[in-house]
């Protein structure tokens, strides 16, 4: 296949092609896809989350230049949200970005969400494909600004990051469930702020209580992206824990992990591209209207328009 | 279902970037997926982005007058790259006898102060490839 050839040349127009075709749910992005799988598994994947504002951009623009120092090709998916209302969508992560568009070896994507929740797009697990296949080193996934729990990164990743700034909370917020059980390395930025000391605290907390259940003790770091301050230590510590995963086993069961959640979203979604396709949208606004008008209720509504 | 992608720039050196996210917001509020990349780029750099993240168009926004240069300049890499199909199209402070001959380079349309959204949104719902 001349996409596939092009592709695995490093191609950057045929990655973008195959791309939006995965986002528009194109016929032959499946087909492209299915040939390029045996290619797959050959990256590192990391994940960056934290709430909106924080920095996630400028993290990831300083950790990609890091990385291209040490000659390692990278790949980004930066994630932000598409509006319910109108399906539109500013995607503005390439603003910190900006230097690393002409870099050969980076390659550099920008995806609303379409309606997906839990942090990252619908195709972002698509995406990260192509751009394994492609030869990217390292891949890195920039979900939208996430609160509490938005954790879906965590199955689609080997390292994930979680960003934090001073000031967004106290210390009940840090022993909740969710979003800062899957940082496997934490980070405060903005450093230059009042109540970094504090903070800093609370994540050692946190980092402690894993180190009771596993043998990786996620570190803690402060950084000012902006300024490029910290960001070798992140970046040491990116490839540290790669080492851990590796030599502990734990890389084996990330993967499996990893492969079940892109498996389950995968068949989620051809069950929900099932469930309205053709005549089934027809039968859904009509069973909608059932509802609306208490002739049925949602559940038999539900039954009724998955039966063949 | 396919989306209309835009990429919204700032070539060159004016600061001046209300137009372009009063364009940005217009076109996402019509359904579209418009990514914005600041100030102050390069052709090399609008071009690039334009490849990767896979655009219908490229709306160019200049209020410092070197428009004659940086808008050819970005059709010029994009078809050098094998991407002249990307539409491209400007704004800003552009004198109207500029216009014509910014159309026979390959600029697409150009849409001057006061140039209604719905214009612009109509331009890229019948433009934009299918």
């Amino acid at each position: 296949m001349e996409l596939v050839d092009r592709l695995l040349k490093g191609d950057k127009r045929a990655a973008a092609r195959l791309i939006s075709s995965v986002e528009n749910e194109d016929e032959r992005a499946a087909e492209v896809l299915r040939e390029l799988y045996k290619y797959t598994g050959n990256t590192h994947i990391i994940g960056i989350t934290g709430p909106p504002g924080v920095g996630k951009s400028s993290l990831v623009d300083r950790l990609t230049r890091a990385f291209r120092k040490k000659g390692k090709k990278v790949g980004i998916v930066a994630i932000d949200p598409t509006s319910r209302f109108t399906g539109g969508a500013i995607l503005g992560d390439r603003i910190r970005m900006t230097e690393l568009a002409t870099d050969e070896g980076v390659f550099m994507r920008s995806m609303g969400t379409r309606g997906h929740h839990g942090g990252i797009a619908k195709a972002t697990t698509e995406a990260t494909m192509v751009l394994d296949a492609m030869g990217m080193d390292l891949v890195i996934v920039e979900t939208v600004g996430a609160g509490q729990s938005q954790s879906e990164i965590w199955e689609c990743v080997h390292t994930s990051i979680l960003v934090e700034m001073p000031g967004m909370g106290d210390e009940i917020q840090a022993l909740k469930a969710g979003i800062l059980e899957i940082g496997d390395i934490f980070v405060v930025n903005k450093g230059d702020l009042a109540g970094v000391d504090q903070l800093v605290k609370e994540l050692e907390n946190v980092a402690e209580y894993k180190a009771m259940e596993q043998k990786w003790k996620p570190p803690v770091h402060v950084t000012i992206a902006t300024e490029d301050k910290g960001t070798d230590e992140v970046v040491s510590s990116i490839e540290d824990h790669l080492g851990y995963l590796k030599e502990s086993g734990e890389y084996q069961k990330r993967e499996e992990e990893r492969t079940r959640g892109e498996f389950t979203r995968i068949v989620q979604a051809l069950l929900l591209k099932k469930a309205f396709a053709g005549e089934k949208s027809e039968k859904f606004d009509q069973l909608l209207k059932e509802i609306i008008e208490k002739k049925t209720d949602p559940f038999t509504a539900a039954e009724k328009l998955l039966e063949e | 279902m396919k989306k209309i992608r835009v990429l919204i720039a700032k070539p060159g050196l004016d600061g001046h970037d209300r137009g372009a996210k009063v364009v940005a917001r217009g076109l996402r509020d019509a359904g579209m997926e418009v990514i914005y990349t600041g100030l102050h780029q390069t052709p090399e750099q609008i071009a690039e982005a334009a490849i990767q993240e896979d655009v219908d168009v490229v709306g160019l926004s200049c209020l410092s007058g070197a428009h004659m240069t940086l808008f050819p300049r970005v059709v010029e890499l994009l078809k050098e790259k094998g991407a002249g199909d990307i539409l491209v199209t400007g704004g800003g402070i552009v004198p109207e006898e500029d216009v014509p001959k910014l159309k026979e380079l390959g600029i697409a349309a150009v849409f001057g102060p006061g140039t209604p959204l719905k214009e612009i949104i109509d331009f890229h719902e019948k433009n934009a490839r299918k």
